[in-house]
């Protein structure tokens, strides 16, 4: 019989089977891109495909009202959960006028979005780290109770940056969490030849801060570790590194073929790990999830993104002299 | 009005901010309890306490990357970069970071930083604590880049860069530090950025120039205003953007046009201002288009011979604006 491990955590039937939607939503927007990028409509992807868990699970344990979050691009279920919309993730996919993130300046999977504290990033690796701890330390100086939870890859572990913003925000106790997603792979270069030691948590270490490593598979072990991570952030008690391991279940982009670097087997482990089968499983075998509900759920995800897809596509492209525009702050035109 | 050095009149702006403004806060190598290896941030620290003249690691990326995220938050961060030479591990920040926050997020985000750096040479201070890092910055839209050369328009610059909505890099003159004194008024006041200033008016050759340079080139026009030859002396101030406007009006105001950096020749600040009156000027001009800057190699050298072969002074100065008068 499965035990209820989300209970005890605080977190109701209600909220589990919102996040599972979250999760679904995710992979169900990701595949809808790869369908129109092979269409030839849209000219790139990056994927989440394997790591809704971790992202639905850490987002959920944040609070989505004031904390602030520094998301990498493989990050729609953070976004998801923090108030981005499926027609602002297509409208960026289109690169039309109205993407919230860049206005269709920067490719899809480069998320920002200030009303809902989602701060603008970049196609360099890891610069969010020491971004997020900044805004930890105006946190910490305004003596305010958010927290900043910061996202990366685990070859983004070997960055500078990493090191230089992990070991600032353990030297003046900020409230940042850095979540690893270690997905074992950077591009092709798999994680051994990636690392030397075995954990990425295991360099916490060095900066002074407590590191974990959790199955990124379960979102429901993700939570529980964020939430603890907020907690201590939020009680004055410094930081915290999360490493949550998980599987790639797409190349690492549209332009990548991953079966050049890859077995048959090793993608075959990541499927039979699919973090949405397995949590639909664990929400079926509770009743939490019936066969109906889900198919509900699936109808009504697939409605909300056929409707964002047909939106994003009609919008308007920005005008081509908007290039010029917001290079420094200007006044804007009456 | 006090008479200031160039370094007293950079504290006093900072001291002013921060007692204006309580998200003006500095952060860098050594700024605290020492206040700055040059004593840029001398009193601060007393002054404000070590939440807002913050120690940071030895680790420059990291100096400009939380200086970022604090900008980015609604803070208004003055980071220090102990010398412009050590500025290189924090370039990926500034580029592609600072400079681009506000045009790739559609300005919906923005950065409000200051970055701070000593620059520029003759102080024995070799390849890696005299170099003008100011040309690997200046083709970076989205940056702007302030040098004074007086304590006055330091103080009104500086001020001028921490109130800015966007990232300003502020490059001071190590040399000038102490050598350059000047009257400093108490209040209020700002300088605007982006305008070059006329340091001196003059009907027979322009000299175009920042930093020491501008010195450099008053004191030449004193030796050959003796001779009869006027020289007309432009500051540029802000290197990034350039003001053209004035750059134009200043060439075409004699025809000859001397252009003095301390950086290396090819490629420098002084490349582009060439590039804008040849394209805007040409037809005004008298005579070639004169360059002085260091010789294009890769820093200056420690030994004072070498030292002082590379480094523009008064002397060399003058003779490059003589030979210009006499063409």
């Amino acid at each position: 019989m499965t035990e209820n491990r989300h209970a005890a955590l605080g977190l109701s039937d209600e909220k589990v089977l919102e996040m599972y939607r979250t999760m679904l939503l995710a992979r169900r927007i990701d595949e809808r891109m790869w369908l129109l990028n092979r269409a030839g409509k849209i000219p790139f992807v990056i994927s989440c495909q394997g790591q809704e868990a971790a992202q639905v699970g850490a987002a959920y344990a944040l609070d989505n009202e004031k904390d602030y979050i520094a998301p990498y691009y493989r990050d729609m279920g953070v976004v998801l959960r923090f108030g981005m919309t499926t027609q602002e993730l297509m409208l960026s996919a289109f690169a039309k006028a109205e993407d919230p993130n860049s206005g269709g300046r920067q490719m899809p999977g480069h998320f920002g979005q200030k009303k809902n504290r989602i701060i603008t990033g970049s196609s360099p690796v890891t610069t969010q780290v020491p971004h997020a701890v900044g805004v930890a330390l105006a946190s910490k100086m305004q003596k305010k109770d958010f927290v900043t939870f910061v996202t990366l890859g685990e070859g983004s572990s070997n960055q500078g940056d990493f090191h230089e913003g992990a070991n600032f925000a353990g030297v003046h106790k900020l409230p940042v969490i850095i979540m690893v997603e270690n997905n074992r792979y950077a591009i092709s270069v798999p994680l051994k030849k990636q690392l030397a030691c075995e954990n990425v948590s295991d360099r916490a270490k060095g900066y002074g801060m407590p590191g974990v490593t959790v199955d990124g598979n379960d979102p429901i072990e993700v939570y529980k570790v964020v939430k603890e991570a907020a907690d201590r952030a939020r009680e004055g008690k410094g930081p915290s590194l999360i490493e949550t391991v998980c599987y790639r279940l797409t190349a690492h982009s549209s332009d990548d073929d991953q079966r050049q670097y890859r077995t048959e087997e090793d993608l075959a482990e990541g499927k039979a790990h699919d973090p949405i089968m397995r949590f639909s499983n664990y929400l079926k075998e509770l009743n939490i999830l019936t066969s109906e509900l889900e198919e509900k759920m699936q109808n009504d995800i697939m409605a909300e993104i056929d409707e964002a897809t047909e939106y994003a596509e009609q919008a308007p492209y920005a005008a081509p002299e908007h290039a010029l525009k917001y290079v420094y702050a200007e006044q804007e035109e009456v | 009005m006090a008479v200031l050095s160039y370094i007293d009149a950079i504290t006093l702006a900072m001291k002013e901010e921060m007692e204006r403004d309580e998200r003006v806060f500095i952060l860098g190598e050594d700024v605290g309890r020492k206040g700055g290896v040059f004593k840029a941030t001398n009193g601060l620290y007393e002054q404000f306490g070590e939440d807002r003249v913050i120690d940071t690691p030895l680790a420059e990326s990291a100096i400009a990357g939380v200086g970022i995220g604090a900008a980015m938050y609604g803070l208004r961060p003055i980071a220090e970069m102990q010398f412009a030479d050590f500025i290189m591990p924090a370039v990926n920040q500034i580029v592609s970071e600072a400079a681009k926050v506000r045009y790739r997020s559609n300005n919906d985000w923005n950065c409000p930083m200051v970055i701070r750096a000593p620059f520029g040479g003759g102080v024995h201070g070799a390849l890696y604590h005299s170099q003008s890092v100011e040309a690997v910055f200046a083709n970076q839209p989205g940056l702007k880049i302030v040098i004074p050369s007086t304590p006055y328009d330091a103080k009104g610059l500086l001020k001028a860069a921490i109130r800015d909505d966007d990232p300003v890099l502020f490059f001071e003159h190590k040399r000038a530090y102490r050598l350059i004194k000047g009257e400093v008024p108490d209040d209020d006041y700002t300088i605007e950025i982006g305008k070059a200033d006329v340091k001196r008016e003059g009907d027979d050759i322009t000299v175009i120039t920042y930093g020491l340079g501008v010195h450099f080139a008053l004191q030449a026009a004193e030796r050959i205003e003796k001779d009869g030859i006027s020289a007309h002396i432009l500051d540029l101030r802000t290197i990034y953007p350039l003001d053209q406007e004035a750059i134009i009006e200043a060439a075409k105001k004699t025809g000859k046009v001397l252009l003095i950096t301390e950086d290396t020749k090819e490629g420098s600040v002084m490349s582009e201002v060439a590039a804008i009156i040849a394209e805007y000027a040409l037809f005004d001009l008298d005579a070639p288009i004169k360059r002085l800057a260091g010789p294009d190699v890769p820093a200056m050298p420690y030994a004072p011979t070498m030292e002082k072969f590379f480094m523009i002074s008064p002397e060399k100065v003058e003779q490059a604006m003589r030979e210009l008068a006499a063409f």
